[in-house]
């Protein structure tokens, strides 16, 4: 119960009218960054350490866990309503919720990925005030052969990513793969194919890649139909708000959604992207409506945008508890942390209680902040598809290249951006789904880097991803998953034979 | 850079001012510094930090922080080498990363070609095992990487950084083979720590500050730093019998082809910078060790580096 009060006594810390107004600075500035590609939460924290650095400890940090929570919920609206993920995370968003904007159901998908974001971060806040030991021990022992064996789960569930046909699929999910291990290789340092060009180094910036496949290659393939078939668009078909059955059909997913997004972002390498794509999948494969999906299918908005934001609350666990920085935001935060003279970990709970249980309190008001905040603004949104077609997808492209110039101001990047753009267009053309290719460059390096790594602990000895009883688990799982759809398929068969 | 992020400055400095950080009459001169890094990094923080000082110190009117990330810096050089030839009122934050890393990517732009002004900052490495380790000293850990290096398992930073320098390092000065060392290399200080407090591997190496509130937590144990003297709480390896001194240092550096006197002028500034008292509480705040160098004994530290760097790098197979 000791947690309890504290929470209790943190709650009164996030009331003060000036932590509110903290809060409230936080995610506006977090939604407003949110919605633009490669401005992400990071940068603005970063460029905004030097000035908070006078104020208020408490003040500055709660601010700063708005903006984290706020760039969460920005980065949806764009994906939803013009294609354009502001962030890696909100990819498997676009995916279902742009074809329901642009089925006139653009105001329930953002409902329920408000709504959801709102579920995922109270229900993972509250995990994060009471589970953070706990999980944190289990967090820790995850070792670099049971991430190779979790990369393995995501690898076999993405196939619900591929649309109708595996062989695309997996041709998508190969260039994606291919286009991973260009870059510096982490492990030995040599470079790999970049050709001499050196802003390749680095390797292929994921944002880059999604925003060139899904907003350039979706402009270009407008442009290219235009004379042949106008498609309309209707801003609102139906009602604005989310119908009884939309309800029913989203609240499942949230949980689900939850259940990934936390316990995932607490694990120190564990990430946003894994669990969006493992929620997707399982929506995919759980729905009583698989015909929608690929069509628009609220399942496939309400679980990846509550693993999202479940995920974001996650990632705090090793902050707080070990002073692990484990995302980019995560690692700014701790800057500011520093920046009081304080160092996250595990005296900090000890040390200064006051300060952890009024940020984590102030969670609570940032998330219910953004909910009051997003929810009438979803009528202001989708207006935005109003807007006829050739000004929107000239607003889209302005605004995809903006953000990829702001990320990273080089040339080549641009040239990057074009390129994919065209990939995204020929790809759309012929009808090969680009989701995998994402996917491909997100997991790709991580599951070669850590495989590897479990490698070179292990002296070489493959037996290790079998030793751990964590990853001989996931390996398990997603043996079972790979197996189990053609095991059913022929029981089918066979049964029909019967017949 | 595009117009949003210069507007968000603007705002940003505006912001500043009202909160009290207004500058003073003294001010001189712009000066604009970049970091060859993302924001958020050690380059970026000591940048941003510069600026700070700078302004509030009075040393300069308005200070502009641009971030040119990629490749360990092999990107932001290349920029700064080319875009700012002759301009006496730009800087350039780098460190002893860079070094290793313009040496592996092979970059066609050196240190060679810019002006070293000084070094500001040093950080000791710090070598830790987790707290139940059978290894409790650096006596323990000298002879399981001299009985068999690739079975002694190193968790730390990026290939041919500072941590895999200075295993190598330690390999070498312990009479090991610095060509079998076990190093594996992690992305970010974070994911490094997780491995060695789940007794992933035998030992960890990064920068002090990384371990230092899990050391007083207890969970990890310190074997020693790479400083020449420690105290009994923090004892150096030197004093433990491993020869082994390393700093990851950051500094500051003009563009080519400026004037004497502009050097001079920056010079100046910097010097005043490093003694004002803005920057010691900045030091104090971010756990920095002050390793002010400048002049001639600078560029004689750097060229020193580098050839050991290269020499270091060569003998674990990242340079050929």
């Amino acid at each position: 119960m000791d947690a309890f009060f504290a929470l209790a006594h943190g709650v009164t810390v996030a009331i003060q009218p000036m932590n509110l107004l903290f809060a409230l600075v936080g995610v506006l500035l977090g939604t407003a960054v949110g919605v633009l590609p490669g401005i992400g939460p990071a940068l603005t924290v970063a460029l905004l350490l030097p000035i908070t650095f006078k104020l208020d400890p408490g003040g500055s940090i709660i601010m700063f866990a708005g903006i984290y929570y706020g760039g969460m919920y920005g980065g949806s609206t764009t994906a939803i309503l013009i294609n354009t993920p502001g962030e890696s995370a909100s990819m498997a968003t676009a995916l279902e919720g742009n074809k329901m904007a642009k089925a006139g159901r653009g105001g329930p998908a953002l409902a329920t990925s408000a709504i959801g974001s709102f579920v995922a971060g109270t229900i993972a806040t509250l995990g994060l005030a009471f589970l953070a030991p706990t999980l944190v021990e289990l967090a820790v022992k995850f070792g670099p052969e049971d991430y190779f064996a979790l990369m393995c789960v995501a690898f076999v569930t993405v196939s619900a990513t591929f649309g109708d046909s595996p062989v695309r699929g997996l041709t998508s999910l190969f260039i994606g793969l291919a286009l991973g291990l260009v870059g510096i290789d982490r492990l030995t340092g040599q470079a790999r194919l970049t050709f001499g060009v050196p802003e390749l180094l680095d390797g292929v910036e994921v944002t880059t890649l999604a925003v060139g496949l899904f907003a350039v290659g979706e402009a270009l393939y407008v442009a290219s139909r235009r004379h042949i078939e106008e498609e309309v668009l209707e801003p609102v078909r139906g009602s604005l708000w989310m119908t009884k059955q939309d309800w029913k059909r989203s609240w499942m997913p949230w949980l689900r959604g939850t259940l990934f997004g936390f316990p995932i972002g607490a694990l120190p390498a564990g990430g946003a992207e894994i669990p969006t794509f493992l929620s997707y999948s399982t929506e995919k494969r759980l729905t009583k409506y698989p015909e929608e999906f690929g069509h628009g299918a609220i399942e496939g908005v309400a679980g990846p945008e509550a693993a999202n934001n479940a995920s974001a609350a996650g990632t705090l666990v090793p902050l707080l508890a070990l002073g692990l920085p484990t995302s980019a935001t995560a690692a700014m935060m701790l800057a500011g942390f520093q920046q009081y003279g304080l160092n996250p970990g595990p005296l900090l709970f000890a040390e200064r209680p006051e300060l952890v249980w009024g940020l984590i309190a102030s969670l609570f008001i940032a998330n219910t902040m953004l909910l009051v905040l997003n929810l009438p603004l979803v009528g202001l949104w989708v207006k935005l598809l109003a807007i006829p077609q050739p000004w929107l997808y000239a607003g889209i492209l302005v605004f995809a290249t903006m953000g990829t110039i702001a990320a990273k101001p080089s040339v080549v990047e641009l040239t990057m951006l074009g390129a994919f753009g065209v990939l995204g267009f020929l790809m759309r053309r012929f009808d090969y789904p680009i989701a995998p290719v994402v996917v491909g460059l997100i997991l790709g390096p991580i599951a070669e880097a850590q495989l590897r790594r479990a490698l070179s602990i292990s002296l070489g000895d493959p037996m290790v991803l079998l030793q751990s009883p964590i990853s001989a688990t996931l390996l398990a799982i997603a043996a079972i998953a790979l197996i189990l759809p053609f095991a059913l398929k022929g029981m089918n068969r066979f049964k029909a034979q019967e017949d | 850079m595009s117009q949003y992020r210069k507007g968000f400055w603007r705002g940003a400095l505006a912001a500043a001012a009202v909160a009290g950080f207004a500058t003073t009459a003294m001010a001189q001169s712009e000066l604009k510094i970049m970091a060859p890094a993302a924001p958020g990094g050690g380059w970026d923080q000591t940048a941003r930090s510069m600026q700070q000082a700078l302004t509030t110190a009075g040393l300069a009117k308005s200070v502009q922080v641009t971030n040119v990330p990629g490749a360990g810096g092999s990107i932001g050089i290349a920029q700064f080498v080319n875009g700012a030839k002759g301009d006496g009122s730009q800087l350039m934050v780098m460190g002893y990363v860079m070094v290793g890393a313009l040496l592996t990517n092979k970059s066609p732009v050196t240190l060679d070609q810019t002006t070293p002004i000084a070094r500001l900052t040093g950080e000791y490495e710090a070598i830790v095992v987790p707290a139940d380790s059978p290894i409790k000293n650096a006596k323990d850990l000298a002879a399981a990487v001299k009985a068999d290096p690739a079975k002694v398992t190193w968790a730390g930073g990026s290939a041919g950084g500072v941590d895999h320098i200075a295993v190598a390092l330690f390999a070498k000065a312990v009479g090991a083979d610095p060509t079998k060392i076990n190093y594996i290399p992690f992305s970010g200080g974070g994911e490094s720590l997780a491995a060695i407090l789940g007794g992933k591997v035998t030992a960890g190496i990064s920068g002090y500050g990384e371990f230092e509130s899990q050391i007083k937590a207890g969970k990890l144990r310190l074997i020693g730093l790479t400083t020449p003297k420690g105290t009994p709480d923090m004892p150096s390896l030197k004093e433990q019998g491993v020869n082994l001194e390393i700093a990851n240092w950051r500094a500051v550096v003009a563009a080519p082809g400026i004037s004497a006197d502009q050097k001079k002028a920056l010079s100046e500034t910097i010097d005043k910078l490093a003694k004002s008292k803005e920057w010691a509480e900045i030091l104090k705040q971010k756990g920095w060790d002050d390793a002010y160098l400048s002049g001639d004994a600078f560029a004689k530290f750097l060229a020193e580096d580098t050839n050991r760097t290269k020499e270091v790098l060569t003998s674990v197979g990242l340079v050929k």
